[in-house]
């Protein structure tokens, strides 16, 4: 194990350093022998998803991924990169804020004494709360776009200092090591540049960055700390300082994946909004809008989920399970009487203004990192970018013709589009 | 009025015009068949028992669609006696596939499949059992999803309101983790307009979704279709509009919204 040089990692001159041999495979294999869990990305079902991974051959060694609006499609060539992908079909949020978690089980007539991981909670005896302590977990290759997404969902959910604190969150959260890696090849609906997440990786929230280059037919791995933990990784790993080329290859490819990107939100988004309350454009969002929800759902940020209860047959437990959950749907602003936001149009606009605008004035920073998840998975893809764009349009946006309010969504009956289903 | 003493639920089981699929799900919960037995009085249910017990009921499910007269009338009549009337299946929600009767001359299929066609005496539509009697709850499916039945059975007994979520199959979908069939494969999915409810069962399994469910909440068929007939190429399933109306006109081609989506193609 380790190299011996004097200036790697983290504890004296931060620069990088390059890895020898199969420096992935190296670092794999120590983060698997110190009891880790690594997830990574790799290749299923036509796409590059993130699982846990037992080999380095299980990376997505050759892959590249053509994402288009609503399209996304894999290629394979003879090549040595590992990371030649832009964002995985989800995020990391799977992972820390999981889709379906067991937030407790009461039991009539107080706890079984043998039940496991019973916790004497909030609610008194009777309330069992499930994974104490979660596995221990690496994240390997995180795209700077998710590196960005972390660091707002850890604004969201372990977050105490502003009172908002999901602790099993905090948990997972707390001893999973973070293996970032800076984005060489971007696809065409990234727009990391532009939001300022990518595609090189910043200077914190990982515990080690890497870049992928590509030397003769070898990839080869420069590597950064950024924690003492990131630095005692590489320590375990044989290295040596990189060479003034080696960073230069690095920097330069981060500019041409920057100036490969070729989408972009315009230019303050959240004024944009503010100004687009009754926009005519929602209708025409609404239009399109299949209101399925997967555009938040595939979203590396969005945190909604809704929590239901379920008892047994004999009424003698009652599980409370957390599901995530969506500004689409009908349920989700569903109040006494009816939903607050009956049709597309209102979901579409809850959703874009939340992500782009509501969220600063809630956590302090934009609700989109740039991934274009949102854009590659909305079956018919709907563009957030190609959006904020029509919606900075000034037109007017409706004509008033007669005393009557307008539908700025198509919220009201007035102006019912002849394309819109039967009511249900 | 309320019984004084308690006493187990009293459940039926009724069939109309359908496959019997959707009542065998209710066997097929093998694990937790005994348990559902001992919590109910089973008074009506011919698939398993010989009970025939005349009611009242405090729940029914009720399977298959109305096709004739005779039935109509037997409804209403088990209306009356349930307190509680739980539709089960895409048959009893919708009409079932059998409803594209009521779209063509109901006489040409009497006379292409029976040899006596004289002794026929059905209706010319396939209706749902709601359009002749109030329904309390409804649940989707060709067959109905098993887990939802045992949810439904359970909320009814304990004296809960069962959680039928009517969003887009897309967000089960998501949440299992499921790469998109139809972003990445060009495979037709009609998830994005079908009510979840299966927990994505096709698309988990690399196909899209056949609608079975039938219509999500908030849906947007026509959006859908115009995308069905995109090329693969554009990130659509190149269907053409005869392809695209099978779609829409299967086991719920009567449902609201999907029926028309479907005569729009053809
Ligand atoms: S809004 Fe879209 S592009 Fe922005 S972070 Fe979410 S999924 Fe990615
Ligand atoms: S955009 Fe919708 S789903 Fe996402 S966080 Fe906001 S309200 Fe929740
Ligand atoms: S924008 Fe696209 S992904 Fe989002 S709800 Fe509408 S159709 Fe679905
Ligand atoms: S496979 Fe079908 S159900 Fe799943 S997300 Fe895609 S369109 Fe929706």
């Amino acid at each position: 194990m380790g190299a011996g040089q004097p200036n790697s990692g983290g504890s004296g001159e931060p620069g990088p350093v390059r890895l020898l041999g199969d420096g992935v495979a190296a670092l794999m294999a120590v983060l698997r022998a110190a009891g880790r869990e690594v997830i990574g990305p790799t290749v299923r079902d036509g796409a590059i998803v993130l699982r846990p991974l037992k080999r380095p051959d299980d990376l997505p060694r050759g892959w590249h991924d053509r994402q288009e609006a609503g399209l996304y499609r894999l290629d394979w060539e003879d090549r040595p990169t590992r990371f030649a992908h832009a964002a995985p079909a989800q995020g990391w949020k799977r992972v820390l804020h999981p889709p379906e978690a067991c937030v407790g089980t009461a039991y009539r007539g107080g706890i079984a004494s043998s039940a496991e991981g019973a916790d004497a909670g909030p609610d008194g005896p009777c309330w069992a709360a499930p994974e104490a302590s979660p596995p221990l977990r690496a994240f390997f290759g995180v795209r700077p776009c998710d590196l960005a997404a972390l660091s707002v969902l850890d604004g969201i959910l372990a977050n105490p200092a502003a009172g908002y604190h999901d602790p099993a969150y905090a948990r997972r959260r707390r001893d999973t090591l973070v293996v970032a890696a800076d984005c060489a090849s971007p696809a065409a609906t990234c727009f990391c540049a532009g939001m300022g997440t990518g595609p090189g990786v910043g200077d914190s929230g990982f515990d080690v960055a890497l870049t992928e280059l590509v030397e003769g037919d070898a990839a080869v791995y420069l590597a950064r700390a950024g924690s003492p933990a990131g630095a005692a990784l590489l320590e375990a790993v044989e290295h040596r300082p990189a060479s003034d080329a080696e960073r230069a290859a690095a920097t330069d490819q981060t500019v041409r994946a920057t100036k490969a990107q070729t989408r972009a939100l315009p230019a303050d988004p959240r004024a944009i909004l503010a100004r687009a309350t009754e926009h005519r454009h929602w209708a025409d969002v609404a239009a399109r809008c299949l209101a399925c929800g997967t555009c938040t759902l595939a979203c590396p940020t969005c945190f909604c989920a809704t929590v239901e209860d379920a008892t047994s047959l004999d009424g003698v437990t009652a599980a409370r399970t957390r599901r995530w959950s969506s500004c689409f749907t009908e349920a989700f602003s569903y109040i006494h009487g009816g939903a607050v936001r009956g049709t597309r149009g209102a979901r579409y606009r809850q959703w874009i203004t939340h992500k782009l605008s509501a969220w600063y004035d809630q956590f302090g920073t934009s609700g989109c990192v740039g991934c274009g998840r949102c854009v590659t998975w909305c079956p018919v893809g709907i563009d957030i970018t190609a959006e904020v764009a029509a919606l900075s349009e000034t037109r007017p946006s409706h004509r008033r013709r007669g005393p009557a309010r307008r539908p700025v969504d198509g919220s009201a009956t007035p102006r019912r589009r002849k394309d819109d289903p039967p009511a249900p | 009025m309320a019984t004084p003493t308690p006493r187990r639920p009293r459940l039926a089981v009724w069939k109309f015009a359908s496959c019997d699929g959707c009542q065998l799900s209710l066997l097929d919960c093998e694990d937790e068949l005994l348990a559902v037995a001992g919590a109910v009085e089973i008074a009506y249910f011919l698939e398993a028992t010989r009970a025939t017990a005349p009611g009242p009921y405090d729940v029914s499910l009720v399977e298959g669609s109305i096709t004739t007269a005779h039935d109509l009338r037997r409804l209403k009549t088990i209306r009356r006696r349930s307190k509680v009337l739980v539709t089960i299946g895409a048959c009893a929600t919708s009409g079932g596939i059998q409803a594209l009767k009521s779209m063509a001359d109901a006489g040409d299929y009497v006379r292409a499949v029976y040899a006596h066609p004289a002794f026929i005496r059905t209706l010319d539509t396939s209706t749902p059992i709601a359009d002749h009697v109030p329904v309390d709850y409804e649940l989707r499916g060709c067959p109905i999803d098993r887990g939802q039945l045992l949810h439904v059975l359970t909320a009814l007994i304990q004296g809960r309101q069962p959680r039928l979520p009517n969003y887009a199959a897309c967000v089960e979908c998501k949440r299992a983790g499921v790469v998109c069939v139809m972003v990445a494969k060009g495979e037709p999915c009609l998830g994005p307009v079908t009510q979840a409810g299966c927990g994505a069962l096709c698309p988990r399994v690399g196909r899209g979704c056949y609608g079975c469910f039938g219509p999500a909440e908030g849906m947007n068929t026509a959006a859908l279709a115009a995308h069905l007939q995109t090329s693969r190429d554009h990130g659509g399933a190149g269907l053409d509009s005869a392809e695209t109306r099978h779609r829409f006109h299967l086991f719920n081609a009567n449902a609201p919204g999907f029926r028309e989506e479907g005569q729009r193609h053809g």
